[in-house]
């Protein structure tokens, strides 16, 4: 079962008759497996990687180091859902260390992910202090490296 | 690659030696050429994988130049590499090999071969082989000055040669026994019973095997037989192996040998006057491999499984009837359904579809009616060649058989 979502995590686009033949089981059980993890949230959603750099459109990230006061009961998660629920916020960690929660911000441009930091995050009740790290350039993401030439194939053509 | 039908050049040129200039060209010269020449091809005639070598071995690699290891290694390559594979073998395989004695490394699996052949043959020795077989075994047995005696591995036997078939070829100037399993260009393996059969005829004959075990890593669903690891054959076997096709350090050039310690300084006496020592970079490389690259190699043996099983489930579904390789990463077709020979079929599909596969002949004459279609490609691609293979049977017809 663990290989058919590893397949899925690779390329999301493979069709479930492509799995079947794949992982040697009968079509309906693969389907079975996928709709399941569809409906009970194994699988939470398909997406694309872009590359906006190419489009000319890169957004502008940050990276934002967050201190927070943890509340009796529910810890650091009340604040955290305060914080990723702005959709301004692409990801965002609990963490060990210096600070708390890591927060990765995207925004048009950085007047729009300053405001964010200045007038939402900031000022949250919980919030002790911010660090904003704007990131310069991206060099993988999601296991997919961003700048390095894609390893072509250099084998000959034909070997025996 | 040897075309054993093809005819052999004569000796012009006196300076040429005989036993080379005499040796069968290769038989897809021609089909190479032509396949070079174009543009757009999808290639299933590729024996490497398609992986580059994990990024922690290159960098052990990259690492062992910025050390400085640039000068020569002991003859039978560097300690810690030769005691990483007497690990390796007897953890895997459960055949201890003395790391001092028994284990010598070699550029490639290749010289291993050579090397083995050459320590042991005498001028005339007779050596069998399985045919369809690699390319080198032929050639290597004939420039070593032995003969080669090539049994036929038919579909109906799995591709491995029987012990029946073996024993009608044995004479008195039987030396060896000259094995490849899993096999290239068939995907055979070879079960524990048919391994315990050639055993038993090896020491009825009092034969050496040469098992040639490169692919070793690559099996699906079943277990590889290690020939030395039978009993009583480790002392009359000269095991082959190498990184090349489970690390994807084809390029790297490290292969090794393991064999009782008479074989090994037989074999080493030639190494250190033609080769002197694989690579001290691979060594390094290599180590790092065989350390920390497990990993590595079962993500991609699960890949190679996934395209295998499609491969082979589409080649049925196409109309050529696919015997189930659970070895290397090869599946080697029946073309006999299109009623075309091995090399008008490759040929055809290339021109037409601009899809190469290998002619089965040219691993030897019972190789006709079957294609190598290396499934060591990217899924899509592997997709749009069984497509293109499609439409050119269907263009072509079936049945003509």
């Amino acid at each position: 079962m663990r290989e058919i979502f590893e397949i899925l995590e690779q390329n999301a686009r493979v069709t479930p008759e492509q799995i079947c033949t794949m992982v040697d089981k009968p079509s309906e059980e693969v389907e079975k497996i996928i709709k399941q993890a569809e409906k009970n949230g194994t699988i939470i959603k398909y997406k694309a990687i872009i590359n906006w750099l190419k489009l000319g459109q890169e957004d502008v990230w940050a990276l934002i180091e967050v201190r927070v006061a943890p509340q009796r009961g529910v810890g650091f998660d009340a604040i955290a859902e305060r914080i990723y629920q702005f959709p301004a916020v692409y990801s965002a960690y609990l963490v060990s260390g210096t600070y708390d929660l890591a927060v990765l911000v995207r925004g048009k441009n950085m007047q729009e992910i300053s405001s964010f930091v200045a007038e939402k995050l900031a000022p949250l009740e919980q919030v002790q202090s911010t660090v904003t790290h704007f990131l310069l350039k991206r060099y993988k993401e999601n296991g997919v490296t961003f700048h390095l030439p894609k390893e072509t194939n250099k084998r000959l053509p034909i070997t025996l | 690659m040897i075309n054993i039908k093809s005819p052999t050049t004569k000796a012009q040129d006196s300076l040429i030696s005989q036993k080379v200039a005499t040796l069968p060209p290769s038989g897809i010269r021609k089909f190479f050429d032509l396949l070079s020449s174009m543009e757009d091809v999808i290639s299933l005639s590729i024996g490497e994988p398609d992986f580059v070598t994990p990024w922690h071995v290159r960098e052990a690699g990259i690492y062992s130049l910025e050390k400085g290891y640039t000068m020569y290694t002991s003859n039978s390559g560097m300690p810690e590499l030769r005691h990483e594979l007497a690990l390796y073998l007897e953890f895997r395989y459960g055949v201890s090999y003395h790391p001092e004695h028994e284990i010598l490394i070699t550029t490639g699996s290749s010289e291993g071969l050579d090397l083995a052949l050459r320590a042991t043959i005498n001028p005339h020795d007779e050596v069998i082989i399985p045919n369809p077989c690699y390319v080198a075994y032929p050639a290597d047995i004939i420039l070593a000055g032995g003969a080669p005696i090539p049994v036929p591995a038919n579909e109906e036997n799995n591709f491995v040669i029987r012990t029946d078939d073996i024993e009608a070829r044995i004479t008195k100037q039987t030396k060896a026994i000259l094995i490849g399993y899993p096999a290239n260009p068939t995907g055979a393996i070879m079960s524990k019973k048919e391994a315990d059969a050639i055993a038993t005829l090896a020491k009825k004959y009092d034969l050496l095997v040469i098992s040639d075990e490169l692919y070793a890593r690559l099996v699906y669903g079943a277990e590889h037989i290690c020939f030395p690891s039978l009993p009583e054959m480790k002392e009359r076997t000269i095991l082959i192996s190498g990184l090349s096709k489970s690390h994807a350090m084809t390029g790297w050039r490290i292969g090794y040998v393991a064999a009782e310690r008479r074989f090994i300084q037989a074999l080493t006496k030639i190494h250190q006057y033609t080769m002197l020592s694989a690579p001290t970079m691979a060594q390094m490389a290599a180590i790092e491999a065989l350390r920390n690259g497990e990993v590595e190699v079962e993500r991609m043996v699960q890949e190679y499984n996934r395209r295998r099983r499609l491969m082979v489930k589409r080649l049925n579904e196409i109309g050529l009837s696919c015997f189930e390789p659970k070895g290397a990463f090869y599946a080697f077709p029946s073309i006999k359904a299109t009623g075309m020979y091995s090399e008008e079929f490759a040929e055809r599909l290339l021109v037409e579809e601009k899809v190469a596969v290998v002619p089965g002949t040219a691993f030897g004459p019972c190789g006709e009616g079957f294609v190598r279609c290396c499934y060591a490609t990217s899924l899509p691609d592997i997709e749009e060649a069984l497509r293109r293979m499609d439409r050119f049977i269907k263009r072509n017809g079936l049945n003509k058989a």
